[in-house]
């Protein structure tokens, strides 16, 4: 896919999101400006409060934005209809979060079937669980699980509906390094061969290196955006 | 001041608490409410009762004779372990009043002796007692229906005389609270009297003067009563009659012990129901609390809080929700004991109420409430006791689950993983699980109880007064008459058919048993009057012998191939020696029935007929009711149409706010279990079913889980409750059952499909409201979340 020109998939233009919490306000996201491709690897960095996790809600049609408009092809992400969001989730979005988020009363394939029961296209949660490495590990339920598994049994979850995007909060930050790599080569093996655009954040700068760019939040604002030449394999990553 | 801030998280806890706490505080409120009501209402006519008997000295036996002569009242007086007599005269007979016209009134006549009776004495609601001859008290229920005062004037005929008496006084007395015509099913004070006169007037009329024929004893005190009796029953056999008998088959104090017996049932059972419920709920909030509260708990402890200290918050929480609903529930059964207790003494004519504050009473359900709450809390208080602070910082490993029972038979493998997630929330926590099924039921159980009282009275009424009687008037004459009153009945025109019917008044014998009823003599082949046993078979009416009820044969312990004694206590009073040929398992009255020809031969007397049963054309009803208030003979005509009317309104009174009374506390109680379900499955399984809504699950899927597991309970409850509540309904219809009335433990498709619906409507009803609860979902914030 490197090389191919790029079509723009999300276009958000000045969005901002305030939290009114009484009398004060924070302001998460001050006039957002940004583009993502198809298929591309996005690493969003910033420090604490930067407001990355309410970027990639806005995103993945979990939020709306405050002001500003947010689309991802022909869906327009800023209105506030419950419906329609749902339908985007659960058409185009796989979602990875720093604590798991499984169901524990499920085994691994049945976490993963919660997800392809209800998509259009999916593949089966067998050949989900292939692709992150845990066919081994089928009918285990998460309490038998390592943290790592774990992990990866949420991403065959995420991308069995062979998702058009793939939004990973902080995938690794539970995680040790040996395993982190592996989450995240997992990430980038699906994102290669699925061609899934995929939006990482992670407090890890040198994971930046895996990406084609890297954009950098500071106080609701991208400050920085850096293209990189070429992408770093998951194992050379220092940790 | 730490306490004051453990204090404040108790508030704010119950604040957040806030649905739960009153659904418990509400369930523990009617709990301790039928509780304090049914008890103290049972306790005040306990009271009532025995000072009733006290003051006005009810006697501990009884007896019955044909004639016994004066003296042997002393006699009786002499036995060892009697301590006071009394012998009196009695006899039924027909009353005459000018304003009750036409109206066929049988009067139970007593004498009073010239002081006034020393044993069941009067109690005198206005006027004095009879005095002089041809003085007279009646009974309140009959002054009452009659409007009858002192100064007004009636007639009885009795043993073929009349007497004319004055009404000096209206009365009650221990041994009348219960007045009943022998042979009735209900009490009917217009056409039943209880009428006090001198004794002189009613030995002449008797022709028993300087003789008695009741008898009332009071045993000295230790005496046993088996041991008296016998010993009076062996003076008494040459005065003819049934032998002596204690308190309990006595009709009137039967009938008020019954009442008072089934309010204890009561106390206990209704009680229970709530109180189980609301012990269930309390263990459910509080796990939960418990669970939710780890981190907090651990926080409490390093900080340097005792276990105990811990345990006593959560503790203090739940006996603040039963405190609250008792006290509730304390005033409220206080005010529903005054009122059932006034209601009772009214119906029952009780001369005072003894009602009292009863603070053991509501010492010991206030002890039930809490201890109750304490019990459903005691598995969740334990485990915050037992939690080890560094643990409880820790987030809580995921719970383990396995694959349960029904997934190693295979049966889930059809289902949807939502449907799996329903399976096995509910198979990890079987006993809660269960438990909660088991309050649901309860909820079905109680409707169906409700609902079968209806059934009940439905079934009794179509087999009585529509199979068994299916004539459309019942004629009284005056006195016994022959075949031609019966031919001119016929010649009406408009009458279709007659049948004759001899009714004659008796004590029937078995034994050293004795009950005093109506025998009643058919044409063996009748149409217009049968003999409809339970199952809707008929029983037919053999030409010579006796069909007796099964309520009678069982009083007399008499079966078939068995000889009844029968003291006919009219005329010349013969006593007949009757075989039983048959019992029929009816539902009301205790009678015995023969062919009328045989009947007739037995009392040495030709084919006569004390009323008859017409078959009249429905369009000159009219006609006929117009020419028989013209006939001298006739002292009265029923039309059966009105008879079912009249009791199924009396029936539809009770039923209506009975029912509705039921219906509420049933769905009240379904409501509870399936809030509490619902949102304890909903707590629990908040996080997952967020992640659910985010990987794209819409509200209605995701409610479904929560619905789902509520329904799977609904499903095991469904038939638990059809079971338990046929189990009640048979519990409930003995206890209501008595001499006259059998209950049928009635339940039909109707009332499983009423208990059913209506727990099913509540339940969803319920379950709509976790539609709620999804639309509420915070998608983002539950991300954070460890658990
Ligand atoms: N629900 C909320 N209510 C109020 N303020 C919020 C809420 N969610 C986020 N914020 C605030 O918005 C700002 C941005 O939060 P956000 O979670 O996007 O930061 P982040 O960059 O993801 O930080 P971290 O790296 O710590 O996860 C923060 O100041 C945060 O306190
Ligand atoms: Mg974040």
């Amino acid at each position: 896919m490197t090389g191919a020109p790029r079509l723009p998939v999300f276009q958000a233009t000045g969005i901002t999101k305030v939290y009114r919490m009484g009398e004060v306000e924070v302001r998460a996201l001050r006039g957002v400006d940004v583009t993502f491709r198809e298929g591309e690897f996005v690493v969003l960095l910033g420090p604490s409060g930067s407001g990355k996790s309410t970027l990639l809600n806005v995103l993945g049609g979990l939020d709306v934005p405050t002001a500003g408009s947010v689309r991802w092809r022909d869906h327009d992400l800023a209105v506030p209809d419950e419906a329609l969001l749902t339908r985007y989730r659960r058409d185009h979005v796989g979602f990875v979060f720093q604590f798991y988020n499984l169901v524990p009363s499920l085994t691994a394939r049945e976490n993963v079937a919660l997800a392809a029961e209800i998509a259009r296209r999916p593949m089966t949660p067998e050949e989900a669980l292939g692709l992150v490495g845990l066919s081994d590990r089928l009918d285990h339920f998460p309490a038998q699980l390592s943290g790592g598994e774990q992990q990866r049994v949420a991403i065959a979850r995420a991308v069995v509906k062979r998702p058009d995007v793939l939004l990973c909060d902080e995938p690794t930050g539970a995680l040790d390094a040996a395993t982190g790599r592996l989450v995240l080569e997992v990430l980038a093996k699906v994102n290669r061969d699925l061609g899934t655009t995929t939006v990482v954040i992670t407090h890890n700068a040198s994971i930046a290196g895996m990406a084609d760019r890297v954009l950098l939040l500071r106080d609701g604002l991208v400050v920085q955006e850096q293209l990189n030449a070429a992408r770093k394999a998951p194992q050379e990553i220092a940790w | 001041m730490k306490v004051r801030a453990l204090d404040r998280k108790l508030l704010r806890d119950l604040w957040h608490l806030r649905v739960q706490a009153a659904a418990v505080a509400l369930l523990t409120a009617c709990g301790v409410a039928t509780f304090v009501g049914s008890v103290t209402t049972w306790r005040a006519l306990q009271r009532s009762q025995a000072g009733y008997y006290a003051d006005h000295r009810f006697p501990d036996l009884f007896a019955e004779v044909r004639r016994a002569p004066g003296p042997l009242a002393a006699r009786l007086a002499a036995l060892p372990g009697v301590a006071e007599v009394e012998a009196r005269l009695g006899a039924y007979g027909t009353l005459e009043l000018e304003r009750a016209a036409g109206a066929s009134i049988t009067a139970r006549l007593i004498s009073q002796p010239p002081g006034g009776s020393r044993l069941d004495r009067l109690h005198l609601r206005t006027g004095r007692g009879p005095a002089r001859p041809g003085e007279a008290a009646v009974g309140e229920g009959f002054a009452r229906a009659w409007r009858i005062a002192p100064g007004d004037a009636l007639a009885v005929l009795v043993n073929g005389r009349r007497e004319q008496l004055t009404v000096v006084g209206v009365a009650v007395s221990p041994g009348t609270i219960y007045a009943i015509r022998p042979g009735d099913i209900f009490p009917d004070d217009r056409h039943f009297a209880v009428v006090w006169v001198d004794e002189a007037t009613l030995a002449a009329a008797l022709d028993l003067t300087g003789a008695w024929n009741e008898v009332g004893l009071v045993l000295a005190p230790g005496a046993g009563a088996p041991e008296v009796v016998a010993r009076v029953d062996r003076l008494l056999a040459a005065a003819g009659g049934g032998g002596a008998y204690g308190r309990d088959r006595h009709v009137s104090h039967r009938f008020l012990t019954d009442e008072i017996r089934q309010l204890k049932a009561m106390a206990a059972v209704i009680p229970s129901i709530f109180i189980g419920v609301a012990t269930f709920i309390v263990s459910l909030v509080l796990s939960r609390l418990v669970a939710t509260q780890r981190a907090q708990i651990g926080m409490l402890k390093a900080l340097g809080w005792s276990g105990a200290q811990v345990a006593g918050h959560y503790a203090g929480m739940v006996a603040g929700m039963a405190l609250a609903g008792g006290a509730v529930g304390i005033g409220g059964g206080l005010a529903m004991g005054q009122w059932m207790a006034g209601v009772y003494a009214r119906y029952y004519r009780l001369p005072e109420l003894r009602f009292e504050g009863d603070l053991p009473v509501v010492a010991l359900a206030l002890a039930l409430a809490l201890g109750a709450a304490l019990l459903g809390a005691a598995g969740a208080v334990w485990r915050a006791l037992e939690l080890p602070p560094a643990e409880a910082m820790r987030p809580a490993a995921p719970p383990t689950y396995r694959p349960g029972l029904l997934e190693r038979l295979g049966l889930t493998r059809w289902l949807s993983q939502p449907g799996r997630m329903v399976v096995r929330g509910l198979s990890r926590r079987p006993l809660r699980a269960a438990l909660a099924a088991l309050g649901l039921s309860m909820a079905v159980a109680v409707l169906q109880i409700s609902d079968f009282t209806e059934g009940a009275t439905s079934l009794i009424l179509r087999r009585e007064l529509e199979e068994g009687q299916r004539h459309d008037l019942s004629v009284t004459f005056t006195q016994p008459r022959g075949p031609a009153a019966l031919a001119e009945l016929r010649a009406l025109p408009g009458v279709l058919a007659v049948e004759g019917v001899r009714d004659v008044p008796v004590v029937l014998h078995h034994g050293h048993r004795s009950y005093r009823t109506g025998l009643r003599g058919v044409e063996p082949g009748a149409r217009l009057g049968r003999l409809v046993a339970a199952d809707g078979q008929v029983v037919p009416v053999p030409p010579s012998g006796l069909v007796v009820s099964r309520q009678l044969a069982g009083l007399l312990a008499v079966e078939p191939g068995g000889v009844i004694t029968a003291e006919v206590t009219e005329g010349r009073r013969p006593v007949l020696a009757l075989p039983v040929e048959a019992t029929v398992d009816d539902f009301l009255g205790a009678g015995a029935t023969m062919a009328r020809a045989a009947l007739s031969a037995s009392l040495g007397e030709g084919p006569l007929a004390t009323g008859a049963w017409l078959a009249i054309d429905p369009a000159r009803a009219g006609e006929v009711r117009a020419r028989l208030a013209a006939r001298p003979g006739v002292l009265g005509a029923t039309w059966r149409a009105a008879t079912v009317a009249s009791v199924r309104a009396i029936l539809d009174e009770l039923m209506v706010t009975y029912m509705a009374v039921i219906g509420l506390l049933a769905s009240g109680i379904a409501a509870g279990v399936v809030y509490n379900t619902a949102r304890i499955a909903w707590a629990e399984r908040e996080p997952e079913l967020s992640t659910l809504r985010v990987i794209g699950f819409t509200r209605g899927e995701t409610w479904r889980i929560v619905a789902g597991e509520v329904l799977a309970l609904l499903v095991v409850a469904l038939p638990l409750g059809a079971v338990l509540g046929v189990l009640a309904v048979r519990g409930v219809a003995a206890a209501m059952s008595n001499d006259l009335f059998r209950i049928p433990a009635v339940v039909g498709r109707g009332e499983v499909a009423y208990a059913a619906g209506l727990t099913t409507a509540v339940t969803l009803a319920v379950t709509l409201l976790a539609l709620r609860w999804v639309a509420r979902l915070d998608l983002v914030g539950s991300l954070d979340r460890r658990d």
